[in-house]
């Protein structure tokens, strides 16, 4: 095992794919100064490539790579940077496959930060993944630990389909053990982070670490909670949240995204639509409000669930 | 123009006399095609829209004609002409117009997105300029593959003016890409003229904004076309990076069979119409044939009568093909 931070992690993983698998390659803007300028000369220019600031053109012109046998790996800096390659996100990455009959493939990463609780203002600081959920074609991964961001991106680059992956920027300071052997983890699997048996929190990104702060505390109030990390939002483990449920009776489901149609909200519905015999108490979600995000950090610290949150909506919701 | 927006006419290889059959026997297939489904669709025989290249075969065939078999190719929304360019057998794309599970895309593309990926093509996009960057990202993976590979680019006049175009030049310039940018410039953006929509007369002179070569060819010559673009496919090839080609031409036909009820009456003149036709890319090539002695009127008839065969044999393919299996609406979403 090694000490990382994710950010360091997750750029492991990218440079061990381009060292396996000379189809793998990073285009983004100053990625050779950035995180991949100790590799650059192994590596080499042509397979870590600075771009202009034009993400319609880039990411375009890594589905045309992918779809001609390589698999880029995007570094898309913010998410919110999506929007402006919108179209070559989601008409021609996501549907090229479908679209074309099953001709194509687009084995293709996107990945960017997540960049809210940093007083960026509102655009910087969206939490977009339940957007692209909306998007069928598209799988969607959102890391929360080191070991995970690691495990999962390697995963993606492997995978023969578009994986938009949210690095969330409250997290990728935080370290952890990294195995220092090979390992990968499958798409689409929820990662049980803590054990229990009162209340079963789903959670996303940052709330993870929240919702474990959340469950710590609850152990002096006797109530175990069982946090959930989602950790791959398309496609959706909703086996292992189900299970949960099923043992806890009660759900809480916690996401920074505006509540709204949100991932949030497709847990909430899924678990009343098929675990609706099993629940001992109405579904609770803790989200965002549906406002942009504000400059001032006296507003912005309003707006995302905290440990304190958590803690009391479950609280609430055992002692109902 | 300036003379470094010329792309310098390279030791190019006149077409053999096959070639140029051929050339005139895909043209033949695209407008054959185009007229057969536009009938059938006026008799309601398909579903959806059709926008047709007819008047437009010379810049398909002869942009086509000038690339190697493993060469890419992205278009758009009129998407017909560019696998049946490229060398595409009729039945799969009839098939697809129709919406059968034989079709090229197995039903899920229909008219906007007759790419065949077995001859090269990437996708033909009904989002106008939204495959540009695409193209791009096919001249990159050449490189990095070390292939000599080229990806030819369709686009319309009015992909011209969008944003993609900007970021697509730009990228494939600044990394020497060999990707050949075709500007089908027909004139219109659907109802809105050229000179409504765009700041300049010639399309090409953008080139000289990338630091690339440009050029304008007559649309309507399919050897004019063929020798641009061969020209640009030799600097591709050479490491020279991408051209931009503008090929002057015209549709006949509406925007689309689809808009057609909403079509403002008057928006080309008649006479504009007229002049265009007057100088119809398959009779003047088919002329040029004749008296450079390359074809003789029964051979011409012969080739018409072979390729209105195989469209009739398509069609009856595709009206015999199966719809689509209800399970395959949950198929081919991901690998």
């Amino acid at each position: 095992m090694s000490e990382m931070t994710y950010r360091a992690a997750a750029v492991h993983a990218i440079v061990e794919e381009m060292r396996r698998d000379s189809r793998v390659f990073v285009m983004g803007q100053d990625v050779q100064t950035g995180a991949y300028a100790s590799v650059l000369q192994e590596i080499g220019p042509q397979r870590i490539r600075n771009t202009p600031i034009c993400e319609a053109g880039f990411y375009g012109a890594g589905i045309g790579a992918a779809l001609t046998g390589m698999r880029p790996v995007i570094e898309g800096a913010f998410s919110t940077f999506f929007y402006s390659a919108m179209d070559q996100i989601v008409n021609q990455a996501a549907k090229s496959r479908y679209m074309f009959g099953g001709q194509a493939s687009v084995p293709l990463v996107i990945r960017a930060t997540v960049a809210y609780s940093v007083a960026l203002a509102a655009h910087h600081s969206d939490r977009p993944w339940g957007l692209f959920a909306q998007v069928p074609g598209l799988k969607i991964i959102v890391p929360t630990t080191p070991r995970d961001a690691k495990g999962l991106l390697k995963s993606a680059i492997r995978d023969g389909n578009p994986v938009l992956c949210f690095d969330d920027m409250t997290i990728m300071g935080m370290s952890g053990e990294v195995p220092d052997d090979e390992y990968t983890i499958p798409l689409g699997r929820a990662d049980i982070k803590r054990v229990g048996h009162d209340v079963t929190i789903v959670a996303i990104a940052g709330a993870v670490h929240h919702s474990l702060a959340a469950a710590r505390a609850l152990q002096e109030y006797g109530i175990s909670a069982e946090v959930v990390d989602l950790r791959c939002v398309v496609p959706m483990d909703r086996q292992t949240i189900l299970e949960s449920v099923g043992k806890t009776g009660r759900l809480v489901v916690v996401d920074p995204a505006p509540g709204t149609c949100s991932v949030a909200a497709e847990v909430a519905a899924f678990v009343a639509e098929c675990g609706f015999d099993s629940l001992k108490a109405p579904i609770v979600r803790l989200t965002a409000p549906n406002v942009p995000v504000p400059f001032s950090p006296a507003l912005e610290r309003l707006m995302y669930p905290t440990s304190g949150s958590v803690e009391a909506a479950v609280r609430k919701l055992c002692t109902n | 123009m300036s003379e470094q927006g010329i792309i310098p006419a390279g030791p190019l290889e006149p077409p053999t006399k096959a070639m140029l059959i051929e050339m005139l026997r895909r043209m033949l297939r695209v407008r054959f095609f185009e007229e057969r489904a536009s009938q059938m669709m006026s008799e309601s025989r398909l579903p959806g829209a059709l926008h047709n290249s007819i008047g437009q075969e010379a810049e398909v065939v002869g942009a086509c004609m000038a690339l190697r078999d493993d060469d890419f190719m992205t278009g758009n929304h009129r998407s017909h002409g560019h696998p049946i360019g490229k060398g595409a057998s009729v039945a799969p794309l009839m098939a697809e117009l129709f919406g059968k599970a034989t079709g090229v895309c197995r039903g899920k593309g229909g008219s906007m997105h007759l790419a065949r990926f077995s001859v090269g093509g990437l996708g033909e996009s009904g989002i106008v300029g939204s495959l540009m960057p695409g193209a791009v990202g096919a001249g990159l993976s050449a490189c990095l593959r070390r292939t000599d590979q080229v990806c030819l680019c369709f686009f319309g006049d009015g992909a011209a003016n969008c944003g993609p175009f900007h970021e697509s030049l730009n990228l494939a310039a600044v990394w020497r890409l060999p990707v050949i940018f075709l500007c089908e410039n027909n004139g219109y953006a659907i109802h809105s003229s050229a000179a409504q929509t765009t700041a300049v007369a010639d399309i090409a002179l953008r080139a000289s904004a990338y630091n690339i070569p440009g050029l304008i060819v007559d649309g309507q010559d399919v050897l004019a076309v063929y020798g641009g673009v061969q020209a640009a496919v030799a600097r591709a090839r050479a490491g020279e990076g991408p051209s931009l080609i503008e090929a002057k031409t015209y549709r006949y036909c509406e925007h689309s069979e689809f808009s057609k009820p909403f079509d403002p009456p008057s928006y080309r003149d008649e006479s504009e119409i007229a002049a265009w036709r007057a100088r119809d890319p398959i009779d003047t090539f088919a002329s040029h044939l004749r008296e450079a002695g390359d074809l003789s009127s029964n051979e011409f008839e012969s080739i018409r009568a072979s390729v209105r065969a195989e469209i009739d044999a398509a069609v009856m393919f595709a009206e015999e093909s199966a719809d689509p299996e209800p399970e395959a609406m949950l198929r081919d979403i991901f690998v």
